[in-house]
């Protein structure tokens, strides 16, 4: 019965859905106030609906119903309880109600906090949500429905959760990166909502900015917890494996940090505003791409569900019709937006525009590598793959570029400067630089002759360039206020969003210092290893001890020893193992990592070779690998302090009364 | 020309190189990295480049894999159907990899008509058949499946009760 009621409670959302996008929105042509407010009613509506029919999912795992079609594909009786609940989102129906569920929740909150907008606004916004909601609604429903049941013969166990799945990492990476995928679905509806009333301002972009920054944090947070959860879980050792999913979420992620920057200039200066309603715009299309590659199976990658083409060609129409009619609203309403306002060459703008063109490019790049086997497959011209050698080649410079833009853009104020100054700012940084990122490669890198990376001595340069132009802006802005005050003094003046913006952009340095030095010094041997063998990697002896029988809940495993010593002291006792999942009979490799912050040791156990007890052994050195993941913590906390600035709440309570810039006067006059 | 205009030349021009070097970027990398699928048939015939970085992929023909005793280098068979050949590769396979059932390696097609192999994939799940492969088993055998791929929760479910 339970699972019924979901299905029921999805059927009443998807009518809601459709009220919300309708009646609001005539509401806000028609300037009928109570249409207009029915929009919060409805988005409450839609989140108690879709959050109930979750729950009813979740309800069915966690009571092992396997009289549910998804539950039985899913879980299994034997599966611990923290990992029924995370197998709701574990194939595709659940994740596609999550994914629902995310989406109603940010409406929810757009919701909430709606009285701070004129009701023309917030009753679109929530309108054009609304619209994206019966779509994945409707998706669901007809291709997707969780609640299937086999009947009148249910199993009497399930199949079990894909054992890959079974782990932390899995419990909160999809929700995460949802949170992210779909909550630029915000600034998506707050773009479309200023092309319907025709008019763009700096408060339409002060309302903006914090949603489309919360939504990158939730993606930053997601993408690297995934990155991570390949490293460890996958038993390769790789962070990154430019894998069309992996693509798929660096995509929106790439071309959201140029919004976030975009909407920066046009929230201070008033400027770019179509181009900004344009990243918008891209921005979400991207997510809906990401979610038809996944989904459709048209790409091979790890992520691959069941392959079903229904499913493909649905999405595929969706996100057609999403961008169509979003880009022809642009291409009708976007002239009304343009901005008349000049600034010199060497100015921030420029460089925001430098750091745009970059973003978007390389964007453009990896998308062009994810699409292009598709596209030479559809045109019959053969079956090839793009491999990860094509994307280092064009993606490293273009970051390399960006970080170097970076520094520049750091230092320059909005509208007026000159090369001269910025030059005489930053001679002795570039030269510090250089001479660091060379002295780095010579201390570090085992001198010139044997080791000398170019990539790797130009990333540490950056590093330095990224951290000094910091400091030294730091200094400049407090110049001031330091003699009249002191220095501790004159910190605490400058804003959170100063703060936000430098600890991202030192995320982003300390992420290039992971990547580089990971890239460059690893080692890795993989090896047979007989039980008391002993080998040298770097610093480190490894011995292995040989494997034993132990069993799980619901796996069992050959559970390895090697112990690590350096300089002949025991540093680590390391426990790879190799499992067996019962229902699948699946193996799985688990990789054991002594982690630190300098470097780790990781070892994953391979395949039994012959009597004697030997097994084949991958063994890595990666120094300074958590440094990636560190740095997007940096980045996502960066943009929580940046979002805990004032101005996004004082100000816009003030702008409201005073300003009412999507009144109808705005749609009369188009 | 008035500020305005000239900062939009600006723009524009910006805009043109970033968008030319990067394509050009692209074009060269993507000649430079794309690897071509060929199916064993194909390497089989010598239809395939020798000496070319390539993807090939096949079931692996059960009772062929044989290990060397001393290090790790392995030596396997894999199959269209239609044509058999034979892939060295030294190093961990993955998970996945079972007699029977797909693989795709990345690697060189030598003289000798051996495929030597510097990566072997092996989706983690045990019933994903690449999707390469599974053409060229039906372009050698119209309507093939491999038998093990079952496509309902029904099949699946059924299967697992009869085993235990």
């Amino acid at each position: 019965m339970v699972a019924e009621a979901g299905l029921l409670a999805l059927i009443i959302a998807l009518c809601l859905s459709l009220l919300l996008s309708v009646f609001p929105l005539v509401g806000s042509y028609t300037g009928n106030i109570r249409l207009m407010n029915q929009a919060r009613s409805l988005s409450w509506g839609l989140f108690a609906f879709v959050g109930f029919s979750f729950l009813c999912l979740v309800w069915a795992f966690v009571t092992d119903d396997f009289s549910v079609d998804y539950v039985a594909r899913h879980s299994n009786s034997l599966l611990p309880v923290q990992y029924k609940v995370s197998a709701t989102w574990g194939g595709h129906e659940g994740s596609l109600l999550m994914w629902v569920l995310i989406l109603v929740g940010w409406m929810a909150m757009v919701a909430v906090k709606s009285d701070r907008l004129p009701p023309e606004l917030s009753a679109r916004v929530l309108s054009v949500m609304g619209m994206v909601t019966v779509g994945f609604l409707l998706f669901t429903l007809l291709t997707s429905n969780p609640f299937n049941r086999i009947l009148p013969f249910p199993p009497e166990n399930g199949a079990d959760l894909n054992p890959l799945l079974q782990d932390f990492g899995l419990i909160v990476h999809p929700p995460m990166l949802y949170m992210g995928y779909v909550g630029f679905a915000v600034a998506f509806a707050f773009a479309i909502a200023a092309l319907l009333g025709g008019q763009l301002d700096t408060a339409w972009a002060r309302w903006a900015r914090p949603w489309t920054t919360v939504a990158w944090v939730f993606l930053t947070l997601g993408i690297s917890l995934g990155s991570w959860w390949a490293y460890y879980e996958l038993g390769w050792g790789g962070w990154w494996f430019w894998d069309p999913v992996e693509n798929a979420s660096l995509m929106p992620w790439l071309v959201g940090t140029a919004l976030m920057h975009s909407l920066a200039v046009t929230e201070k200066r008033g400027l770019f505003k179509s181009w900004t309603l344009l990243l918008a715009i891209f921005t979400f299309s991207l997510s809906l791409l990401g979610t038809f590659l996944v989904r459709s199976g048209v790409l091979t990658s790890v992520h691959a569900f069941a392959n079903d083409p229904e499913r493909g060609v649905f999405i595929l129409f969706y996100l057609m019709i999403v961008v169509g009619a979003s880009l022809t609203l642009f291409a009708l309403r976007a002239p009304e937006v343009r901005s008349r306002i000049s600034f010199s060459m060497a100015s921030r703008e420029t460089l925001l525009l430098v750091n745009n063109i970059l973003l978007t490019a390389s964007a453009a790049t990896v998308l062009l590598g994810t699409l292009f086997p598709l596209l030479l497959e559809s045109l019959d011209m053969g079956m090839i793959s793009v491999g990860p050698p094509y994307f280092n080649f064009v993606f490293v410079p273009m970051a390399m570029l960006l970080a170097f833009a970076l520094g520049f853009g750091v230092l320059l104020n909005w509208k007026n400067g000159s090369v001269k100054w910025l030059i005489s700012q930053t001679r002795w940084i570039l030269l510090v630089s250089i001479i660091g990122g060379l002295g780095f490669s010579l201390f570090y890198g085992d001198a010139f002759a044997k080791n000398f990376l170019i990539g790797e001595v130009l990333a540490m340069a950056l590093v330095l360039w990224i951290v000094l132009t910091m400091v030294r802006d730091i200094l400049n802005k407090t110049r001031n206020t330091r003699a009249k005050a002191g220095l501790v003094d004159a910190l605490k003046r400058l804003k959170p969003a100063y703060y936000g913006m430098h600890l991202a952009h030192l995320g982003l340095a300390v992420t290039i210092v992971g990547v580089a030095i990971t890239s460059g010094y690893s080692s890795q041997r993989d090896l047979r290893m007989a039980p008391g063998d002993r080998v040298t990697l770097g610093e480190y002896q490894f011995r292995f001890d040989g494997v034993s029988l132990q069993h799980g809940p619901n796996y069992t495993s050959d559970y390895g020893s090697v112990t690590v010593y350096e300089n002949g002291r025991q540093i680590a006792l390391l426990h790879p193992e190799k499992r067996i999942y019962a229902a699948q009979q699946m193996p799985m490799t688990e990789a054991s990592i002594d982690p630190g912050l300098t470097r780790d040791i990781y070892v994953a156990l391979g395949e039994p070779l012959g009597d004697d007890g030997s097994w084949a052994l991958r063994l890595h050195i990666k120094p300074f690998v958590r440094w990636i993941w560190l740095g997007s913590l940096f980045m996502a906390l960066g943009g929580v302090v940046a979002i805990s600035d004032r101005r996004y709440r004082m100000k816009v309570r003030q702008k409201v009364n005073t300003l009412r810039p999507f009144g109808n006067e705005g749609v009369a006059s188009a | 020309m008035n500020a305005v205009r000239k900062q939009r030349l600006i723009l524009v021009l910006l805009l043109l190189a970033g968008v030319g070097v990067a394509v050009a970027l692209m074009l060269f990398a993507l000649r430079e990295n794309i690897n071509h699928y060929f199916s064993p048939a194909q390497m089989a015939a010598g239809e395939a480049p020798v000496g070319q970085r390539m993807r090939g992929g096949g079931l692996v023909v059960p009772g062929s894999v044989e290990r060397d005793t001393e290090s790790l280098k392995v030596s396997f068979r894999i199959t269209d159907g239609a044509g058999e050949v034979t892939v060295h590769y030294e190093g961990i396979l993955p998970d996945l990899f079972v007699e029977g059932s797909g693989v795709v390696a990345l690697g060189t097609l030598g003289d000798d008509g051996v495929f030597a192999a510097t990566e072997v994939l092996a989706k983690h799940d045990e019933n994903y058949m690449p999707p390469e492969v599974q053409k060229a088993i039906d372009e050698a055998h119209p309507g093939y499946t491999k038998p093990t791929v079952q496509t309902t929760a029904q099949s699946e479910l059924r299967s697992l009760q009869d085993g235990s």
